[in-house]
C-alpha cells in the first residue's frame, strides 16, 4: 500500500509561461510593480550614516589599530622583543631589533625587550595574528579604523606611537546593540 | 510673416529685438533647467536608493552640479593622437546646439501682451512644430557619431555605433507615438497641439502613444535604462571615451538637456502643455506650469532610471522594432480610423 502524504503535500509555485499577450500584460505589470516599489523607498528615511560626523559603533572584537600595553602597576611594557608576532605576521608588516635589559635600564619585565618595535601599516591586514601570537598579551588589536594619511612613510608606525594611549575616535558597540 | 524667418510659416512673430531677447532668455531657462535636472537626478535617484545622494556642497548639496561642471571645466583638455582634431572638438558642440536648438520651439505659454506689446511665450511658433524637433534630435545622432568616429579609438567607433543604432531605432517609434496626436489635433504647431488639448489633455485618449513616446525619449535621449551608449561601467564609455574635461562636460550636459527637451515635448504633446484641468489661471502663470510639469516629468525619468536593470542590446533592438513600433503603428491607424469614422 502506498504511503499517503496526507496534509504534507507542498505543490511546487511555478509562474506562468512567459510570450503571447498574457506574458505582455503581466510584464507591464510587473513594470509598474517595480516602480511601485522604488517610489515606496522614496518615502521611507534614508538607512546610510553620515560617515565623518556619524560614526559606525564598532563591536568589542573588532581588529583596529594595534595597541602596545605596559603593566599598568609597575609601567614596564610587556613587549620581550621575541619577535613571535613578526613570524606570525602573514604580510610581514611587523619589525621588533631587541635588546638586553640591564638592572640600570630595565624597559620589559622579561629579560630582553624590543628596542624597535615598528608596524607598517600599509602593509597590514588586520588579521589579527600578532594578538594571537604573542604570549604576554603586549600587542592587542584596537578599534581605531581611521588611519588615513597623505604620506606612506607615515602609516610606519613605531614603539612610541602604539605605546600612546590611542585617540579614541570610533564610537564601541555597546551591549544591546 | 517675418522676413526673419524665411523657411517656415510661423503662427505669430515679434520684432527682431523682441525675439533676440526671447532667445537669451530661452537659452538661460534651459541652462538653468540642466543642473536642476542634474540634482533631481542624483538626489531622487538616492532617495529612492534609501541614502541622501550629494549632500556636501552647499546647501543640501545644491552647488555640487557647479562644482562638478567647474572641476571638468579646469580639467586639461586632452585629445588621443589618433583622433581627428575639428571634429574631435566640434562634435560635442553638435550635441549641445542640437539639444539648445529644440528649446526654442516649447511653447511655455500663448501670447500675452508685455507693457503693450504682444509677445508669445516660446522661441518661435513653427507650422511644422514637431518636426523641427524631431530633426534637430535626428541630427544629434550625428553628435556622438562624429565625436566617436574622430576620437581615432575602436572603442570609441564601436559605442558610436551602438548609440546610433539605438538613437536611430528608437527615432522611428517616438516619431509614431506622436502621429496619433498630429491627427487628432490636426496641426504639426505645438502652439495648435496645446491649445487643441483645452478639453482633454492627451495623456487619456493617446495613452498608449504616450507610453511608447516616453519609453522612446528614454532610449533617445541615452538614459538608463536604456543607456548602451555610456553603460557607466560595463562598456567603456562608448562615444565618450576618449572625452574628458570641458568636452565631456559638453556632452554631459547635452544629455540632460536632451532628457529635460524630451520632458517638455511630453509635457506639450500629452500633458496639457500650459493649461490645468479645471482652473483657468492668469497667463503669468502658465510658464510656471509648463516648468513644474516638465520637471515632475523629468522625475518619471529618474523613476525609470532607478527601477529598471539596462536590457542586452539585442533586447533593446528588439523592443524598439518588434513591440513599440508596431505598437505605434497600430496606434496611429486607429486613431485615424477614429478621426474620420467621428468627423
Amino acid at each position: 500500500m502506498a504511503w499517503n502524504p496526507g496534509e504534507d503535500v507542498v505543490a511546487v509555485q511555478r509562474a506562468p509561461k512567459p510570450g503571447g499577450a498574457g506574458g505582455a500584460y503581466r510584464a507591464f505589470g510587473e513594470t509598474l510593480r517595480g516602480l511601485k516599489t522604488t517610489f515606496g523607498r522614496m518615502l521611507e528615511r534614508p538607512v546610510v550614516y553620515q560617515y565623518p560626523e556619524e560614526k559606525v559603533p564598532v563591536y568589542p572584537r573588532f581588529r583596529g589599530r594595534h595597541k602596545l600595553h605596559k603593566f599598568a602597576d609597575t609601567g614596564l611594557e610587556k613587549c620581550v622583543g621575541c619577535s613571535l608576532c613578526a613570524a606570525a605576521c602573514p604580510a610581514d608588516c611587523i619589525r621588533v631589533v631587541a635588546a638586553e635589559n640591564t638592572p640600570e635600564h630595565r624597559v620589559s619585565a622579561g629579560e630582553r625587550y624590543a628596542a624597535v618595535y615598528e608596524i607598517n601599516l600599509s602593509r597590514c591586514i588586520f588579521c589579527g595574528y600578532c594578538e594571537v601570537a604573542c604570549p604576554f598579551d603586549a600587542i592587542t588589536m584596537g578599534h581605531d579604523y581611521e588611519m588615513s594619511d597623505y604620506n606612506r612613510t607615515d602609516l610606519i608606525f613605531t614603539k612610541e606611537m602604539l605605546l600612546a594611549e590611542p585617540l579614541e575616535r570610533t564610537p564601541l558597540r555597546t551591549e544591546d546593540e | 510673416m517675418s522676413v526673419l524667418v524665411p523657411f517656415a510659416e510661423v503662427g505669430f512673430a515679434e520684432s527682431w529685438w523682441i525675439q533676440i531677447i526671447k532667445a537669451v532668455v530661452i537659452f538661460l531657462v534651459g541652462f538653468t533647467l540642466v543642473p536642476l535636472a542634474l540634482m533631481l537626478d542624483r538626489k531622487l535617484m538616492g532617495r529612492m536608493q534609501m541614502r541622501y545622494g550629494p549632500n556636501r556642497v552647499g546647501p543640501y548639496g545644491a552647488l555640487q552640479p557647479m562644482a562638478d561642471i567647474g572641476k571638468l571645466l579646469f580639467k586639461q583638455q586632452f585629445r588621443p593622437r589618433t583622433s581627428v582634431g575639428f571634429l574631435f572638438a566640434f562634435a560635442p558642440v553638435i550635441s549641445m546646439i542640437c539639444a539648445a536648438a529644440t528649446f526654442a520651439i516649447i511653447p511655455f505659454g500663448g501670447t500675452v501682451d508685455i507693457f503693450g506689446t504682444e509677445v508669445g511665450l516660446y522661441g518661435i511658433d513653427v507650422s511644422i512644430g514637431i518636426l523641427f524637433a524631431f530633426a534637430f534630435s535626428g541630427l544629434s545622432v550625428y553628435g556622438l557619431m562624429l565625436g566617436g568616429w574622430a576620437s581615432g579609438s575602436k572603442y570609441s567607433f564601436l559605442g558610436a555605433m551602438r548609440s546610433a543604432a539605438q538613437l536611430i531605432s528608437y527615432e522611428l517609434a517616438m516619431g509614431f507615438s506622436i502621429l496619433g496626436i498630429v491627427i487628432t489635433a490636426g496641426t504639426l504647431s505645438l502652439t495648435g497641439i496645446v491649445e487643441a488639448q483645452s478639453g482633454m489633455w492627451y495623456i487619456v485618449p493617446q495613452f498608449v502613444g504616450f507610453c511608447i513616446y516616453i519609453v522612446s525619449a528614454f532610449a533617445e535621449t541615452g538614459r538608463p535604462p536604456f543607456d548602451l551608449s555610456e553603460a557607466e561601467a560595463e562598456l567603456v564609455g562608448g562615444y565618450s571615451t576618449e572625452y574628458g574635461g570641458g568636452r565631456f562636460a559638453t556632452y554631459y550636459a547635452a544629455e540632460y538637456f536632451h532628457m529635460v527637451i524630451a520632458s517638455a515635448i511630453a509635457v506639450t504633446m500629452f500633458l496639457g502643455g500650459w493649461q490645468l484641468p479645471f482652473v483657468d489661471p492668469p497667463t503669468w502663470v502658465d510658464p510656471i506650469v509648463v516648468l513644474v510639469k516638465t520637471v515632475l516629468v523629468i522625475c518619471v525619468f529618474v523613476w525609470a532610471r532607478t527601477t529598471f536593470p539596462r536590457p542586452r542590446y539585442d533586447q533593446l533592438m528588439a523592443l524598439g522594432w518588434k513591440i513599440l513600433l508596431p505598437l505605434a503603428t497600430a496606434n496611429v491607424i486607429v486613431t485615424a480610423i477614429i478621426v474620420v469614422v467621428t468627423d
